[in-house]
């Protein structure tokens, strides 16, 4: 019971302590909005979560709603691209010794980086965010499907030689599964990154949702929503990881 | 010809830039219909040995031949047991089975390749863990999959790497009877070739004995043939006069061979001491 209690109150105290130092900031930066104050301005937002008054101006859960789809179709393709590339770099040597450099040159760059270039070729901002979300999200599921496949024990490769199956056999009846649980680890933080990728993508495209909103009210001045946008964000975010995770678990229990 | 011949087999691994010669120079013929063990302790090179009978690994020079025909790759009529059972978790105990009927098979009907699948999982004693993943059954149950798996694909060759080395002793010896109940029972006149540690499974087992020299540059001795009537108990061993003298006979001619191969012999083989003077002394 003592136990319960404590597990209960532990992030509380965290969250307390997290006000108290956003209390004391915005106490002596003038445009720092203090947690009251946002929720004074932002509460239209949240209290009416499914509203549209205008292109920017609606409730928070339908621009989250927006920045999500946005993501899917991102993500989506990310991982439509980097499963099977995952695969196949992990199956062949040749092919990794090729591109492992090119990988590894591509891997870290920002998507602030990455945007312009997507305008420059596709012309419209809605097909560049989502280069820019696939572009970026993609390497975690290449890196880890390629690592699935390379831990795969020799145990399983040797039965898949001894009962002699055929090359389609042995990568549906023993690649995939034996790989699938790293391959899914690769899913969830790539959809981590695509989560943190899309903002950045909204603010430089004006397009709807939570960073296009965050980005047009920074440009207005109104900060409380700025701290409101924030913190739909990691919401979001740790929302879309323990559901990830949630899967995840069930996998690898298999 | 005989069924199985192996002619000067040698195997090297480098790692670290050390050569190990693990075999060196090994000779085997089993006929067909033959149930042979290689016994040698671990360390020996057995496995190795094992991989190259059955085609996992290619020997550096010699020539496996099975019917006449170098070995290359897996032999399409083949079937292996390995010592940590090697089943696939996502699938259950019967997709296990049925996944290397429909290797073999695959012109069978699905629903025949199940039929068979069940049968075989039915025979030895897992009509009632079907749907069971591995993880689900005990070591005993997994390697009665694995042996099920092997059988169900009527083979004309079996491997058995150690089958039964992971198991505890009794759990050991009912799967031995498992496995010369499916031998006797399907009918079929597989060839088996058996690597173990253990002299009293051998003897259980097999028609010969083969010596296994320990490791680097093993060898195997003479095959000592193994004249007891089928069937045979563990308590028949220990018991019947002749199987008592049977085995001492034999574990003389593995001391001699492996006085002869090897400079410190006392480790070579796992020999039951206790079992051994008890057979003795019944013996006088």
């Amino acid at each position: 019971m003592g136990d319960r209690i404590v597990r209960f109150l532990l992030p509380v105290v965290g969250v307390a302590f997290l006000m108290f130092v956003w209390t004391a900031l915005s106490a002596n930066v003038p445009d720092l909005p203090s947690p009251l104050k946002t929720w004074e301005e932002s509460k239209v937002y949240i209290l009416q979560p499914l509203e549209k008054r205008g292109e920017m101006d609606q409730g928070i859960v339908r621009l989250a709603a927006y920045s999500l789809y946005r993501v899917a179709k991102g993500f989506l393709l990310g991982i439509a691209i980097a499963t099977p590339l995952g695969f196949i770099l992990g199956l062949s040597k040749v092919f990794n010794r090729m591109f492992d450099p090119v990988i590894q040159v591509l891997r870290p760059i920002s998507p602030l980086a990455w945007l312009p270039l997507g305008l420059i070729i596709f012309q419209k901002s809605e097909p560049a965010a989502l280069f820019t979300i696939a572009l970026c999200s993609m390497w975690p599921t290449v890196l880890n499907t390629i690592a699935g496949v390379r831990t795969i024990p020799q145990e399983y490769r040797n039965v898949a030689k001894v009962l002699r199956l055929s090359r389609v056999q042995t990568f549906t009846k023993v690649l995939l599964p034996a790989t699938l649980p790293h391959v899914f680890t690769g899913y969830r933080l790539s959809l981590g990154i695509a989560w943190l990728v899309i903002v950045a993508s909204e603010m430089l495209t004006g397009t709807p949702g939570v960073g296009g909103f965050l980005w047009q009210e920074y440009n207005s001045l109104i900060y409380a929503h700025i701290l409101l946008c924030i913190l739909t964000i990691g919401v979001v975010g740790f929302l879309l990881d323990r559901m990830m995770g949630f899967v995840e678990v069930r996998l690898r229990s298999i | 010809m005989s069924f199985v011949e192996v002619r000067n087999v040698s195997k090297s691994f480098t790692s670290a830039g050390k050569v190990r010669d693990v075999l060196s120079g090994v000779h085997l013929t089993v006929e067909e219909g033959e149930f042979v063990s290689i016994v040698g302790s671990t360390g020996s090179g057995k496995s190795t040995l094992m991989a190259i009978l059955a085609g996992l690994l290619p020997p550096d020079s010699g020539k496996v031949t099975v019917g006449g025909e170098s070995v290359r790759g897996i032999h399409p009529h083949a079937a292996v047991v390995f010592q940590n059972y090697s089943l696939l978790p996502w699938f259950s105990a019967l997709e296990n089975v049925r996944l290397a009927i429909q290797a073999a098979f695959p012109e069978w009907p699905r629903t025949r390749q199940v039929d068979q699948a069940k049968r075989y999982l039915e025979t030895v004693g897992l009509g009632n863990a079907l749907q069971k993943r591995p993880s689900q059954l005990s070591g005993g149950m997994r390697q009665r999959v694995a042996i099920a798996r092997a059988f169900a694909i009527e083979p004309r060759l079996l491997f058995l790497d150690e089958p039964f080395s992971a198991l505890d002793a009794l759990t050991r010896s009912t799967l031995q009877q498992v496995l010369i109940q499916m031998c006797s029972e399907t009918g079929q006149s597989a060839t088996a070739i058996m690597i173990t540690n253990n002299l009293d499974e051998a003897l259980l087992l097999s028609d010969q004995i083969v010596p296994m020299t320990r490791g680097p540059r093993s060898k195997l001795g003479t095959p000592i043939p193994v004249k007891l009537p089928r069937p045979r108990t563990d308590v028949q061993l220990l018991h019947d006069p002749l199987a008592v003298r049977t085995r001492a006979e034999v574990v003389e001619r593995l001391a001699e061979f492996v006085h002869e191969g090897q400079r410190d012999p006392r480790k070579t083989l796992e020999v039951p001491k206790v079992a051994q003077s008890k057979a003795v002394e019944e013996q006088l």
